[in-house]
């Protein structure tokens, strides 16, 4: 076995072998839980940014292994999957820190991290996955392992929320499940290449393609959410706070819409895709989507259900940039996979942090809490604008590039829909900032956890990872431009995507 | 010791007797040595299949037509091995388990010898008699693990285990007897060649005969009624060894006769019957499975679901091309070996979970997650296998077996496979949920002996790595 195999392996085995550790050791080894934890953490991290040097000096990272005479395993570190391992994998560290402050004191803290490792080596696997077959088995493992995640609360909520979560993802899986067999069956391994596969076969196939990307597509919106498959979404909020930002922002959600890059991509291709119609009817759910969840948004008082149903509608940008079949709003829906990543993790953070340090779960309940913690509340500002796409930050490239995407490949209804969406947005969340600053503090906060302390207005560990995501979200905003942006590591997968 | 094949049958005998005189005390040491020696007296056999191809024996030097001829081929390796790769981490199992619940257990290992060797001369019979002899032995030996745990419930299900599986191979026997009449000969190899598309009409019942006296046993819907009470009723250890390995033997004698001798007869209606049974038990097992307050009586009726899966093979393997009729054999086959490995291993962890909790009921199982969390990450990982989802044997075989449907494009299978999945999705959660529950205050838990925990996750485990070696499997099946 090359090296370059062996870092795959190892990239997998930095989440996995630590996760297992976790599930034999008792409760009260706390340190040493958190060591092996942030040691996976960070050595994943060293072993991907070996690899993404090696990508940019045309190294192959490609590990098979035959399970069957015609089937096959494969893993793969491309450009694209490089760009989502590095986001779960950073993100992954980041919620380390924030769960090992939020969990302080809580029970069952063993069974909570086991499965938080299982749950990024599942999402790293689905990244690498380099053929449907491996794709599917780490996209179902993500289900299992997420599940004790959602009911860990053990109240009745988190139960029925779980149950709805199973019930939804489980039936998206045996659907996609169908679809990859099928596909399958007409085309005997189906790996991911650079500008698809399926167009070698004849043309009297293609009502069946259309079929199973049908299937494919129901297959993987219910985990990216889209309407009418998102119901499970706003319901599995009930999570811990750790629980739902990496659920929305990388984990879950993002797997769904992953999974739809790779299919037009890199299974139908492009330029086949469109040439069966089939990016417009994704790109009207997409647009729909985007409107609907927006549009629920507005009416929730729970600050993590009214950002459970953004995510509804922000993970469908990048739907809509994949299937608007131009090379500027791909570049605009692919980095957006990151840009909402960062942004959302942010915001589901300070979420968190309002519930643990003072009780508060409702936007009702937010009047003038800026004051008392100023830095969470920057941080969940910094956020919010970047989720409406205001300049300087993350979320304007991303609808930058839509926007321009759209008009270029003459949609100009994918433009107003972004254009609604953003007004939605703003609808929204400037409300909520406008508590936070510009109203009276209550007497006493709803129930205060914990007190601020000279300068940290509460956990320290609960406070860092926020900032250092806003920050992130500014960063690539402003240098957008540089050769180490998500940006530009983007525009070279498009081109990879586009010119085969 | 050079041929392992009447070894596989004399070495069960002489342990079941001997620890039958030792009593349980020393019986359980002889047991479990042996079980040792007889895994590696079947990995020796099936080394020389994979190598040599298909093994024959002639018992006393006297072959067939004259005398009782053994063979071992692919699906019968493969049926050994799993036999002996379940049966040994159960015996294990079982030694632990006696040591907290006494009763019985001066009849359960000389009956387990006894099954034993039923169960290998099963697998290694060449002629319709002698299998009628090994059912019947195997037959005998279950009803009677099931009756040693001798409270009232217990034997009134084994007495009714009894009476079905008397006429099971009453009616069997009677197959048989049409069969010699009309060929004089019971031997499978002299009346392959024999039976072909157009027959009498007594040969056409003895088929039916033989096959209704068989679905009796393997507990196919409707036939699936002594089955929840046996199987939930008896011991752990037992209820694990009867759903894993005991029921498969009967199917294993349907899928062979099916290929074999009785191909010609095998038509497109049957099989589509055979699968439309299969389909309803899926429904109705996993239903009656979510339905159960007992946690023993859910994975019980669990096996009623489960066995309907195996009878969709019949529609998948008849009058296709021979491609996907190859898939879906491997496919039924690593899903035999699946269910058996991960049924074994959820029946020894409720078994643990029972004990800990001290009685066996779905709603006290809130808390365990704390207090025994290997046992319930073993529970998990079997029905992650039956559910079919990845990294499971039970994944790779519904992987083959939906392709195969789909190449042979019969779909209503399709549906009905994917279906099943989620149904028993169903009935496995809706224990796991209890289990991750904040315990109640008032729940005490018994402490278990700690060795009791690992034939179970072993087992488990098997069932997960089975998606990792089940190339090997397939290479054993295609030996021979």
């Amino acid at each position: 076995m090359s090296v370059n195999e062996c870092l795959l392996l190892l990239v997998l085995a930095s989440s996995l072998v630590p996760g297992v550790i976790i599930f034999f050791l008792p409760e009260s080894r706390i340190r040493l839980r958190t060591l092996l934890n942030l040691t996976g953490a960070i050595l994943k991290l060293l072993l991907i940014g070996y690899m993404l040097w090696g990508i940019q000096h045309n190294q192959i990272y490609i590990f098979r292994h035959n399970l069957l005479p015609n089937l096959e395993l494969v893993l793969k570190v491309d450009a694209l999957a490089a760009l989502f391992v590095t986001l779960s994998a950073a993100l992954w560290l980041l919620t380390t820190f924030y769960a090992v402050g939020y969990l302080e004191r809580s029970p069952h803290r063993s069974r909570f991290f086991g499965f938080f490792s299982l749950c990024v080596t599942a999402t790293v696997g689905v990244a690498m996955a380099g053929n449907l077959f491996t794709f599917f088995i780490f996209y179902e493992l993500l289900t299992l392992s997420t599940y004790p995640l959602v009911v860990h609360r053990g109240t009745e909520a988190a139960i029925r929320a779980g149950n709805i979560y199973l019930i939804y993802t489980l039936s998206g899986g045996a659907v996609l499940l169908v679809g990859i067999i099928w596909l399958y069956s007409l085309l005997g391994q189906v790996e991911f290449i650079y500008g698809g596969v399926v167009a070698a076969l004849d043309s009297k196939y293609s009502p069946q393609l259309q079929i199973i990307f049908l299937l494919l597509i129901i297959g993987l919106g219910v985990k990216a959410a889209l309407v009418p498959l998102h119901g499970w979404l706003p319901q599995a909020m009930v999570a811990p706070a750790p629980v739902s930002a990496l659920l929305h922002a990388v984990a879950v959600v993002k797997a769904g819409a992953f999974g739809i890059i790779r299919i037009v991509y890199e299974v139908y291709g492009v330029e086949y895709s469109q040439s069966i119609n089939l990016l417009t009817p994704l790109a009207i759910a997409a647009s729909i989507t985007i409107i609907w969840g927006s549009l629920r948004a507005l009416w929730q008082d729970d600050l993590k259900r009214r950002l459970a149903y953004s995510t509804v509608s922000q993970v469908s940008y990048i739907v809509l940039g994949v299937s608007l079949c131009s090379p500027v709003s791909t570049i605009g829906g692919i980095v957006h996979l990151v840009h909402q990543g960062i942004m959302k993790i942010t915001l589901f953070f300070c979420a968190g942090n309002y519930a643990e340090t003072l009780g508060i779960h409702k936007i009702s309940e937010m009047n003038g809490v800026g004051w008392r913690m100023p830095w969470t509340s920057l941080a969940f500002c910094i956020a919010a604008l970047g989720m409406m796409g205001a300049p300087l930050t993350a979320g304007y490239i991303s609808k930058l590039y839509l926007n321009q995407g759209a008009e270029i490949a003459d949609q100009m209804w994918a433009s107003w829909a972004l254009t609604a969406s953003s007004i939605l947005n703003a609808a929204y969340f400037l409300p909520i900032m406008y508590r936070f600053w510009f109203k009276a503090q209550p007497q006493t906060w709803v129930q205060e956890r914990i007190h601020a302390r000279g300068r940290w207005e509460t956990h320290g560990l609960l406070l860092i990872p926020p900032l250092v995501s806003a920050a992130a979200t500014l960063v690539a905003g402003i240098f957008a431009d540089t050769d180490w942006s998500p940006l530009y590591w983007v525009k070279l997968i498009v081109k990879r995507e586009y010119l085969p | 010791m050079s041929d392992p094949i009447p070894w596989l049958i004399l070495l069960p005998l002489l342990w079941g007797l001997l620890s039958f005189l030792l009593g349980a005390r020393r019986g359980d040491q002889v047991a479990v040595v042996c079980l040792v020696i007889q895994l590696a007296l079947v990995a020796l056999l099936v080394g020389q299949v994979v190598s040599e191809g298909r093994q024959y024996y002639a018992v006393g030097g006297w072959g067939a037509p004259l005398g009782i001829n053994l063979h071992v081929d692919g699906l019968a390796s493969v049926m050994l091995l799993l036999t002996h790769v379940v049966i040994l981490p159960l015996g294990i199992y079982a030694r632990y388990y006696f040591s907290h619940d006494v009763k019985g257990v001066g009849y359960f290992w000389p009956m387990l010898g006894f099954m034993s060797a039923a169960i290998n001369t099963l697998f290694m019979s060449d002629d319709i008699f002698n299998i009628y002899v090994t059912i019947e032995l195997l037959g005998l030996a279950a009803v009677g693990l099931v009756g040693i745990a001798g409270n009232t419930e217990s034997i009134l299900a084994a007495i009714r285990y009894l009476l079905v599986t008397l006429l099971g191979s009453g009616v069997y026997l009677a197959g048989v007897a049409l069969i010699y009449g009309s060929y004089g000969s019971v031997s499978l190899t002299v009346l392959e060649p024999l039976i072909e598309n157009e027959v009498s009409v007594a040969v056409f019942l003895a088929a039916i005969l033989m096959l209704v006296g068989l679905l009796l046993k393997t507990a196919l819907f409707p036939f699936h009624f002594w089955l929840p009470s046996a199987h939930g009723g008896a011991l752990t250890p037992v209820s694990a060894l009867l759903s894993a390995l005991v029921i498969k033997a009967s199917f294993y004698l349907i899928l062979r006769m099916w290929l074999g001798v009785y191909a010609p007869l095998a038509t497109i209606p049957t099989a589509q019957l055979l699968g439309g049974l299969g389909a309803v038990a899926i429904l109705w097992g996993s239903v009656m499975a979510f339905n159960q307050t007992r946690l023993k009586m859910l994975i019980a009726y669990s096996t009623v679901a489960q066995i309907g899966y195996f009878f969709l093979l019949f529609p998948l393997i008849t009058e296709v091309g021979s491609g996907a009729a190859e898939i879906a054999m491997q496919g039924g086959v690593i899903q035999l070996v699946a269910h058996a490995l991960a049924k074994a291993a959820m029946f020894a962890a409720s078994g643990v979970m029972i004990l800990s909790m001290g009685k066996d009921n779905i709603a006290l199982l809130s808390g365990i997650s704390s207090r025994l969390p290997l046992t319930l990450f073993t529970f998990a990982l079997a029905g992650v296998t039956l559910m079919g989802l990845p990294p499971t044997g039970g994944f790779i075989a519904k992987w083959l077996m939906v392709s195969s449907a789909v190449i042979s494009g019969q779909w209503i299978w399709v549906v009905v496979m994917i279906l099943g999945g989620l149904l028993s999705a169903g009935y496995v959660f809706k224990v796991l949920r209890q289990a991750l529950l904040p315990a109640a205050a008032e729940m005490k838990f018994r402490p278990v002996n700690p060795p009791l925990e690992w034939p179970a996750f072993l087992l488990a485990f098997m069932s997960l790595s089975l998606s990792f070696v089940s190339g090997n499997v397939l290479n054993i099946l295609g030996a021979g």
